[in-house]
């Protein structure tokens, strides 16, 4: 087996990896690596051919293989070694090993980089009733499908979920000539940004049915209909109310989960909540020198986002490869309390520089006006104000880590007000 | 026209497997099929348990073919590389008026010929399962109930059978059975039309209409529905061995089982239906085979769902096994009853009905260059380093990972396509080497395996379909260049 010696490696050629790789360079990494399934770097950006992408990072309206292409150009001119077409089949302490059509390979790293996204929750996660005909599809395989193989996947659709994939496939499907017939969300709220209902459901008058889910799908061969039902307070389906719409396809847009199942070869500590690895501000996971980014660590928003996630676990690799010894620091967990449902970093450590950190945080339940407060037993630490907060937007604070010095742990919650 | 001596109608367990007996002799074998694949309505979804006969009502057909059968299955497998493990059953009693009933079990038991069963107390039940109900009051041990992989178990029947010159005609309705002076003649398929001097009615769920094509019958068959969930392997739900409920007057009750695969199994349901095409899941359903099993293993949890299914066990009206020549139609076999227990009794039904034709003058000649044996596709996901070195060194297409879930490369699917019984729809390739049937169910690897069957079928993407006609996971596209 051919052995390969790196500094960093990054498990992932999308937007976080990309970034961290970049960034690990950067930071003086002498020899960095990006492993990449594909056949191509991008990542899921790839398939997203709409716009919306590096307003924040490049103050440009970009579509996603633009978007990925500012980074990819960035990966050749710092001498980035990439590797497509390679699947890591198992992770060990130091050293990993990866397969490709010219054999398997074992490739010893200093530091780590997880970046690995995420993928999308599927019909058999949610139960949905009735038979299994051709014409179930989750949202990003048919974005696959239509943007980069070319392919028609329904004439008459029907979606489930108002994830941001969903509700830009509704577009898409529309501007490829399909009749998008409904967007059914189980949710009371919308579980994606309020800029794509605007931009692909209202512009393109497709109706969305909040607190609504689909009961029955019919077809033996292929998708005949599905039956919609409006749900109770207990998110119950009132049979009674149901109605039948005749179509070929149901998308399904109802969640992503990170993809961990190399992470948990190197039993790195899983948050129950966000279905990744818990990560202090350095993005550094549980165990030494493995750092985690994006939508391995939680599914987010923008990618924006996402390469900034990249940026800081890119350099704290880079440092942590050329660093000896390990530095020891104070750690403070943060607990979500009532109305917050997760935050990213889970662990605040405290180092002398004390640079202001980012906080990354997803709400439980919309509001309309909110204090977002962090506290330790009963002493409020911070309080910061916040308008029209949904769960389907990452709200971002920014505090400095001394600010939690010599506390174990503190608690993050929201307040709504009236 | 085609000319042969035996058709066989139903590529099934029992279709295939009397397919699998028949090659040994010198006589010419065709198997239809209205499906495009092997493996028919009720082998393909059912709770993969290779029985004992245990629990059989003592002195029937069915009885005597399933306890025979299941010592068959260490050869078989060893053969045909079928995977399969000898994991035990415990049939496990939650309350006292259950546990009353262990000695029955026993006793039944022993009548059908099953002497290895054991009564356990709770406390050893407990010991062999730990994540059992602590409400368990005791148990049955049958040690040689079994799983297997029933997909691979009628591909590797299949695919024996055409080794040795059986051939298969799949994806073609038989329409009509021309009887001529008293005895079989041709089988008209949609497709086809063939001479024939033998027909085996091993159409399952619709061996009534198969039947009724050559006269009038004094039976029906209609569907039993069981409906099932598969739980990811990342679920920490375990048990060594299957958990069989103590069956009811009412029901036989749901089950949970370890697979071939380390995933968990629970389920079925048993509903009566009318609509032989119905493999819809249902809320009631599914909420039923979780109140079931919870009772049994009270840590289940759905949240690791990977799927859920339904399949469809011919029900047949009078009950019970029925494998007999027609009196009326000279060359007519009819296998009629086979329902859940078919899986296990298919292959000592396959060696009944070739006694029987035996004793109804067919000439039977043992082929002299029979091939006993069957090897499957190489798997990567399970092979040592060494030998996954080697597979890539002669196909580097044994390197490109194409279902990541369950680490499946392009050289398996490849291999597949191309096989004795080749695997041309996405359901075919599925249940022959697993992609699409790991925790992101297809999400990743479809659209390659639609790119991957497009161009070694050589037809368009548009024309890929998930299993029968009407299945097309694409749509034409006009403006395509």
């Amino acid at each position: 087996m051919k052995i390969l010696d790196y500094d960093v490696v990054v498990i992932g050629g999308g937007p976080a990896g990309l970034s961290a790789a970049n960034t690990a360079k950067k930071n003086h990494a002498n020899k960095v690596l990006i492993i990449e399934r594909d056949d191509a770097l991008g990542g899921i950006l790839q398939q997203c051919i709409h716009p919306g992408f590096g307003l924040h990072e490049f103050k440009q309206d970009y579509t996603g293989p633009e978007y990925a292409y500012r980074h990819i150009e960035t990966i050749h001119q710092n001498n980035i070694d990439v590797f497509l077409h390679t699947t890591v089949l198992q992770l060990m302490d130091g050293s990993l090993i990866a397969v490709s059509k010219s054999g398997l390979m074992k490739i010893n790293y200093r530091s780590l980089v997880l970046a690995m996204g995420c993928r999308e929750r599927t019909r058999g996660a949610i139960q949905i009733p009735g038979s299994r005909p051709a014409g179930v599809i989750t949202a990003g395989t048919a974005q696959r499908l239509i943007n980069i193989q070319g392919q028609d996947i329904g004439k008459n659709i029907v979606i489930l979920g108002s994830g941001d994939i969903g509700m830009i496939m509704a577009r898409r499907l529309t501007l490829e000539g399909a009749k998008v017939l409904a967007v059914v969300e189980l949710l009371p709220y919308l579980s994606g940004l309020l800029r794509n209902k605007v931009q692909c459901l209202d512009d393109f008058d497709i109706p969305l049915y909040l607190r609504h889910t689909v009961i029955d799908i019919v077809g033996n061969h292929r998708v005949e209909s599905v039956t919609i039902a409006p749900v109770d307070d207990e998110n119950r389906p009132m049979i009674d109310k149901a109605w039948s719409v005749p179509c070929d396809t149901l998308l399904l847009s109802v969640g992503l989960i990170p993809e961990n199942e190399l992470t948990q070869q190197l039993d790195i500590i899983i948050d129950p909540k966000t279905r990744g690895p818990i990560v202090d501000q350095t993005m550094q996971t549980s165990c030494k020198g493995v750092f985690a980014c994006g939508n391995v660590v939680h599914v987010n928003d923008l990618v924006d986002h996402v390469s900034a996630e990249g940026a800081k676990a890119g350099k704290h690799a880079a440092i942590h490869a050329q660093t000896k010894t390990d530095i020891i620091s104070t750690q403070t967990r943060i607990i979500p309390k009532e109305g917050i449902h997760s935050v990213i970093p889970q662990i605040v450590i405290q180092d002398e520089q004390d640079d202001m950190i980012q906080m990354a945080l997803r709400v439980s339940t919309p509001a309309k006006k909110a204090s977002i407060i962090i506290t330790s037993n009963d002493d409020i630490l911070y309080k910061i104000k916040r308008n029209h907060v949904r769960p389907g937007e990452i709200q971002m604070i920014k505090i400095r880590p001394s600010l939690f010095k010599d506390l174990d742990q503190v608690s993050i919650m929201m307040e709504k007000e009236s | 026209m085609i000319k042969t001596d035996v058709v066989i109608i139903g590529a099934g367990a029992v279709g295939c497997a009397i397919a699998h007996h028949l090659s040994k002799h010198m006589i010419d074998v065709i198997v239809i099929d209205k499906s495009s694949d092997v493996g028919g309505d009720a082998s393909k979804s059912n709770s993969a348990i290779i029985h004992t006969g245990f629990d059989a009502k003592p002195n029937t057909l069915e009885s005597m073919l399933v306890v025979n059968a299941n010592p068959m299955y260490d050869q078989l497998v060893a053969d045909l590389d079928i995977p399969f493990q000898r994991v035990g059953a415990i049939v496990s009693a939650t309350t006292d008026e259950e546990a009353a009933l262990l000695p029955k079990i026993e006793a039944i038991s022993h009548e059908n010929g099953v002497f290895d069963v054991e009564i356990l107390t709770a406390d050893q039940v407990k010991e062999r399962i730990p994540q059992i109900t602590d409400q368990i009051k005791g148990g049955v041990w049958v040690p040689r109930e079994s799983i297997i992989d029933p997909f691979i178990m009628v591909v590797a029947l299949a695919e024996n059978a055409v080794a040795n010159g059986v051939r298969f005609l799949l994806g073609s309705k038989v329409t009509d059975i021309i009887v001529k002076n008293g005895a079989v003649d041709r089988v008209i398929t949609e497709t086809e039309e063939i001479q024939t001097q033998y027909v085996i009615n091993a159409a399952g769920l619709h061996s009534d209409d198969i039947a009724s094509m050559i006269g009038s019958i004094d039976f029906t068959v209609h569907p039993r529905r069981g409906q099932f969930f598969i739980l990811d392997r990342s679920s920490n739900l375990e048990t060594p061995h299957i958990i069989l409920p103590v069956p009811t007057k009412k029901t036989k009750g749901k089950l949970v089982s370890p697979t071939t695969h380390g995933n968990l199994l629970i389920g079925p349901t048993a509903e009566d239906i009318q609509d032989k095409q119905d493999r819809s899941v249902t809320k009631e359903g599914l909420d039923e085979v979780l109140h079931g099993v919870k009772k049994l293993m009270p840590a289940i949890d759905v949240t690791y769902a990977i799927t859920e299914y339904a399949g469809l066990r011919p029900t047949k009206t009078p009950e019970g096994y029925e494998i007999y020549c027609s009196d009326t139609t000279e060359g007519f076999v009819n296998v009629l009853g086979i329902r859940s227990t078919g899986l296990t009794s298919s292959i000592a039904i396959g060696s009944y009905v070739v006694q029987l034709l035996k004793q109804n003058g067919l000439q039977l000649i043992k082929k002299p260059d029979y091939i006993a044996k069957r090897k499957g596709i190489r798997k990567f996901s399970t092979a040592d380093m060494q030998t996954r070195k080697q597979l890539i060194e002669n196909d580097p297409r044994y390197g490109n990972i194409i279902c990541r879930c369950e680490t499946i490369s392009e050289a398996e699917i490849v291999k597949a396509i191309h096989s004795l019984v080749p695997a041309t729809t996405l359901d075919g390739i599925k249940r022959r080497l697993r992609p699409q049937m790991g925790r992101c169910q297809g999400s990743f690897c479809t659209p390659r395996l639609i790119q991957i069957l497009s161009r070694e079928l050589n037809i368009s993407p548009d024309r890929i379909r998930k299993n029968d006609k009407g299945s097309e996971l694409l749509f034409h596209r006009e403006d395509k260049p």
